[in-house]
């Protein structure tokens, strides 16, 4: 074995001193099993040494492992830390959601009403052009240009504040982006111990659990990520998916 | 046009309620999942249901299958708006009778064209 070397000079010794012994007459039995076993007991030595290193490094090894408090941290504190963390960005994403489609909700009728108004305008412009209006109506029609540049002033500055909200808003962007990135930090941090843990274990656990969990039919797995491997059985789009439905016959 | 909405993420929901709204569909009313929706379909009277795929609860495909198998609403166009995208799940929508099948993210414009297509394939 290729581990502790053996002590030649001792074997050497303990050998010499037993080919003496078998050549004597006069050495008993006893003599000859105690000096045998003196041999023996170098060669095992060396064994045990070996043993007993590989034990210490193990043991090295698992104490390491236990006393890294930062694996406690991760079980305890981190990952429900990073799970709260995640919480906050479905908020926040919910929450900036809501509030430009708020504004939107609220800025559409007035957009419409404008738009309404300028029709309105347009056609009695047009009889106005073509000379088709009364003196009484050119006087109504002037009180509505009036009225009409009034509201599109007023809801110019509503859709205006309305667009700052929107652009406010869209902060979450950097937010979330910074809390997402502190989330796979951990995740990777996460990854390093484990392969530690694997490496403790040995590597013969490794190729056990190389074999996938049958796969579920009805897993759903909801977006594709752009730029993650995916196999050909997924769409990559709203037209695969048109094509795919046609070969159906939709 | 009376129209359903059925998605577990009320935000979705909004989304799609305001682009229906712009083209035209101002009577929409909205479910978070197949259990709360389904009731509704079968008490109100709808013309057309959108729906979500990956819901707690009752999912898409289930309310799909339940809306075939019910009588009085086994001919309601359905128009699937999810993000799952496996060839295997789009087959399977369509054997159930889906009649649309949208992938998120999507656009203004796609929701429209199918929309348009299903009424087009209804009424021709």
């Amino acid at each position: 074995m290729d581990g502790t070397p053996l002590n030649r000079d001792l074997l050497l010794e303990n050998a010499q001193a037993l080919i003496a012994s078998l050549e004597s007459p006069e050495t008993s039995d006893q003599e000859l099993e105690a000096q045998i076993d003196v041999i023996n007991n170098l060669r095992d030595n060396s064994l045990f040494n070996e043993l007993g290193k590989m034990t210490r490094e193990i043991h090295d090894s698992i104490m390491r492992f236990r006393m890294d408090n930062r694996i406690a941290d991760l079980a305890e504190t981190d990952i429900p830390d990073a799970k709260d963390r995640l919480e906050y960005v479905i908020e926040m994403t919910e929450k900036a959601a809501n509030t430009a489609m708020g504004v939107i909700e609220g800025s559409t009728p007035l957009a419409e009403k404008l738009g309404g108004q300028a029709s309105e305008l347009k056609a009695q412009w047009e009889k106005f052009r073509r000379r088709e209006l009364s003196p009484e109506e050119l006087r109504a029609m002037g009180n509505d240009v009036e009225t009409f540049l009034d509201e599109s002033e007023r809801m110019t500055n509503t859709l205006l504040s309305g667009f700052t909200e929107i652009l406010m808003a869209q902060d979450f962007q950097d937010l979330t982006g910074q809390i997402i990135r502190q989330v796979i930090n951990l995740v990777n941090e996460i990854e390093h111990n484990l392969v530690e843990l694997v490496k403790i274990q040995g590597k013969s656990m490794v190729k056990e659990d190389k074999q996938k969990p049958a796969s579920d039919e009805m897993k759903l797995d909801g977006p594709q990520v752009p730029g993650k491997e995916t196999s050909d059985d997924v769409m990559k789009g709203q037209d695969d998916v048109d094509d795919l439905l046609a070969s159906l016959g939709f | 046009m009376k129209i359903l909405i059925v998605d577990d993420f009320s935000t979705m929901r909004r989304i799609i309620k305001n682009l229906l709204r712009d083209l035209g569909f101002n009577n929409t009313d909205e479910a978070d999942d197949g259990n709360t929706g389904l009731p509704k379909l079968q008490s109100g009277n709808y013309d057309f249901l959108v729906t979500d795929w990956n819901m707690p609860g009752m999912t898409g495909i289930e309310l799909l299958r339940a809306v075939r198998a019910d009588e009085r609403l086994k001919s309601l166009p359905v128009l699937m708006v999810t993000a799952e995208a496996k060839k295997e799940q789009i087959v399977m929508a369509a054997q159930e009778g889906v009649n649309g099948y949208i992938v998120k993210p999507f656009t203004a414009q796609t929701l429209k064209e199918k929309i348009e297509k299903i009424f087009e394939r209804i009424e021709g």
